[in-house]
């Protein structure tokens, strides 16, 4: 079973977790007209075979969204950090 | 000469006491090919198969890193059908279904193709309905379909459990009585026995490490055994291929993720069909050698390490005993994961890409298995004449981009969550 150490409530299985995806997707800016890049956001992925930053929320913990470094070659994961700060509380 | 595989064939081969023959050369590769197919899967045997038998195009080279069979082909639950609702899918699956059905005699091999039936079960009067609309879909367009209310059903599958207190009540079911189960190691292996007969090269253990370009066309590809020269290039690699797409330089709507398959220990004769739960996607069938073969949804995070998470084993088998209490007491034998290319809207991509002959057929889903044939044979057809065949114009690689998805289940834009 994946466990995900919460900085919150210490280390718990993935099945209390909500996944959110690829982290370093960057959305562009409010009102971009820009379609390439629209869909680029929403619908391609770089889908790596090794270290992927990720989205999960603690949804029967803590609630907070995490960023969570994992390699998805192992699932080995390296940290996992609040979403909002990018900080351990 | 190869042998023409039949019954007296068989015993005469038996009496002689003999070692069979190789199936296929092992095959050293040439410096250049009109086709090279990136990935010795059932779709890229399949189009190696029609390009050298349909198309007259013999020149073909299959590359497969591991040996023949290692990936999707060989990890799936087998099923066949053609129940599918949305203008394009429709066609494109009965295709298959057809190609299926005179399958081992086109390829002189029994795949051992069980129309058996498929059972998809209704747990409400609205799912009953919508059950119904694909179901009338399916016979405007020629393909067999029944709805079976509750004592039909209830005579068909008497081992379901139709109890008031069950937490999903079964209510009827849409049945489609050409649907079934393929021996799915046969399906590789007679491809490529096919397609070798025609001069295909089928290359093992030949993994492409990147590509040769000249401007913006593809030309060739470099692999751990040389760099071998391509007119055209087909990637058929199922869960890589966003991996082996990168080496060209392309980014895919794709993310790679795990879907577990099951199988109990042999028992009787007992599921006599193919049935899929209504209230999880959850599906069973039983194989000739008496093993029950299920299995459910992805996990629900991108991974590529083709070990399943215990909560997914957890959940298929909780479908499986509410369904059949029955079972409750066998024992799983085995369980096992494929990683799938998910898209999304759960929808394939088949055709030409970004690059000059380089050619994709990838972002399978659930669905690759059923669609080997068809996918072989509109990819032979693509390759050939350098433009989509026609029963494939709905798949595009930029049909985001148009505004097209393709989304068969109505479940929107989730990878994850298809």
């Amino acid at each position: 079973m994946l466990r995900i150490p919460c900085p919150h409530c210490g280390e718990r299985d993935y099945t209390e977790f909500r996944y959110g995806g690829d982290a370093r997707k960057r959305r562009p800016a409010h009102g971009s007209e820009a379609a390439g890049s629209w869909h680029d956001y929403v619908f391609v992925f770089d889908n790596p075979k090794g270290a992927h930053r990720e989205y999960w929320q603690h949804v029967q913990g803590c609630r907070q969204w995490l960023l969570v470094e994992r390699n998805t070659a192992s699932n080995e994961i390296a940290r996992a950090r609040l979403a909002r700060t990018g900080e351990a509380p | 000469m190869r042998t023409r595989y039949s019954a007296l064939a068989l015993v005469r081969h038996a009496l002689s006491g003999k070692r069979w023959p190789r199936a296929w050369r092992a095959a050293i590769p040439r410096p250049e090919y009109d086709v090279v197919i990136v990935g010795g899967g059932g779709h890229g045997l399949a189009t190696a198969y029609y390009l050298a038998a349909h198309h007259g195009i013999t020149r073909v080279a299959v590359l497969e890193r591991a040996y023949l069979g290692s990936g999707n082909v060989g990890r799936n639950t087998t099923l066949v059908r053609s129940n599918y609702l949305l203008p394009g899918n429709t066609e494109f699956f009965e295709h298959s279904l057809q190609l299926w059905e005179g399958l081992s005699h086109e390829l002189n091999f029994n795949v051992m193709l069980s129309q058996r039936g498929q059972v998809w079960l209704a747990h409400g009067p609205s799912q009953f309905d919508v059950l119904a609309r694909r179901g009338n879909i399916m016979r405007l367009n020629g393909i067999d379909a029944e709805l079976l209310e509750l004592d039909a059903l209830r005579r068909l599958l008497p081992y379901l459990d139709y109890g008031s207190d069950s937490r999903f009540p079964v209510y009827g079911a849409l049945m489609q009585p050409r649907a079934g189960t393929v021996r799915h190691d046969a399906v590789a292996w007679g491809y490529a026995r096919a397609a070798d007969a025609c001069g295909v090269d089928i290359i093992e253990n030949c993994e492409v490490t990147g590509f040769e370009r000249s401007g913006d066309a593809i030309t060739g590809v470099r692999t751990s055994r040389g760099t071998i020269g391509a007119g055209r290039t087909l990637l058929a690699v199922a869960g890589h291929s966003s991996q082996v797409a990168a080496l060209a330089g392309l980014r895919l709507p794709v993310e790679s993720h795990l879907l577990q398959a099951f199988v109990t220990e042999p028992i009787k004769p007992f599921v006599d069909h193919v049935i899929s739960f209504g209230a999880e996607l959850f599906y069973i069938s039983q194989s000739d050698k008496g093993g029950l073969v299920f299995g459910g949804h992805i996990d629900g995070f991108n991974s590529y390490t083709q070990r399943g998470q215990f909560a997914k084993v957890q959940n298929v088998t909780e479908c499986a005993v509410a369904l059949i209490p029955s079972i409750s007491r066998l024992r799983l034998l085995r369980h096992w994961a494929g990683i799938q290319d998910m898209t999304p809207d759960g929808s394939p991509f088949m055709g030409r890409t970004p690059l000059a002959n380089l050619f994709l057929d990838g972002g399978w889903c659930y669905q690759g298995f059923k669609a080997t044939p068809a996918a072989g044979w509109c990819m032979a057809h693509t390759l050939a004449h350098g433009t989509e065949h026609p029963l494939i114009r709905h798949l595009s690689l930029d049909r985001f981009r148009l505004g097209n998805g393709h989304d068969e289940y109505g479940h929107g834009n989730w990878t994850y969550k298809q």
